[in-house]
């Protein structure tokens, strides 16, 4: 399960329809509160070096990831997952999303957006032990009002 | 040096985000963090024991790839990063995208 709050929903969708027709991409950061259920309250938008196929492709330059697991660091939050948008794509990965997707236990993100209107959002958890037994599997995705900024007493 | 371990690989580092070792170069930090958790190994390599080419390990700010590899020199101070590469894509829907992939 992800539960994202709100506000970091409507700002990773929006960054799809800013972008488009080209893919957006960027970093969920939050918490893990158990095994199965992550917590996002922050987002980082990415750039998408892909420029030669921005269109249908994304990648994320490593070291803008470590700039934002930097500041994700310094405000105690966790890399928990990544979003990217479909220009005139289905919300579901692709055989490219599943090659590329290298966070095992981390939550991918996808929006479809329609002539640049984002239509639905879907949560994919990249699954297994090891690169050749990964599988996404569809994960439910609540939308919270806003979710509490420490961790639940255990 | 500090090396930072990415959320999917901490649960084979003893689930910590971060891991001090002493070492001259990256190589020697990496064998380092392997040699304290060997289950990492096969994330981090192949069976030739090279480092997966999604795998991507930054001295500071610097793909060790554009330095000297494993051979680059490390201080006290520095920090490596090990980050697997994020990328993706609706792709493969035509032939030009899937010349791309
Ligand atoms: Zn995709």
């Amino acid at each position: 399960m992800l539960r994202i709050d709100q506000t970091c929903y409507e700002q990773l969708r929006r960054h799809g329809e800013e972008t488009y027709p080209h893919e957006c991409c960027g970093v969920l950061l939050g918490r893990v509160e158990d095994e199965d259920q992550r917590l996002v309250t922050s987002i980082a938008r990415a750039g998408n070096t892909r420029t030669d196929s921005p269109q249908n492709r994304y990648n994320i330059d490593p070291r803008e990831l470590i700039t934002i697991q930097r500041q994700a660091r310094e405000l105690g939050l966790d890399i928990v997952g990544f979003y990217h948008s479909h220009p005139d794509h289905p919300a579901r990965w692709s055989s490219t999303d599943l090659a590329e997707a290298h966070w095992l236990g981390c939550s991918y993100v996808i929006t479809r957006v329609e002539k640049g209107q984002a239509r639905e959002t879907n949560a994919f958890l990249l699954l297994g032990g090891e690169e050749a037994e990964k599988q996404f599997q569809d994960e439910p995705l609540e939308v919270v009002a806003q979710i509490a900024e420490t961790k639940t007493p255990a | 040096m500090k090396i930072h371990i990415p959320t999917p690989l901490r649960q084979y580092a003893g689930k910590k985000a971060s891991i001090d070792v002493q070492a001259d170069n990256v190589g020697q930090a990496l064998s380092a963090l392997t040699a304290t958790y060997p289950d990492l190994r096969r994330h981090l390599y192949t069976d030739e024991g090279k480092l997966r080419a999604f795998v991507n390990v930054y001295l500071n700010d610097e793909d060790i790839r554009y330095l000297h590899k494993e051979s680059t020199p490390v201080k006290e101070n520095d920090s490596l990063s090990i980050v697997p590469s994020i990328a993706g894509g609706a792709g493969a829907c035509c032939c030009s995208c899937r010349m791309n992939a």
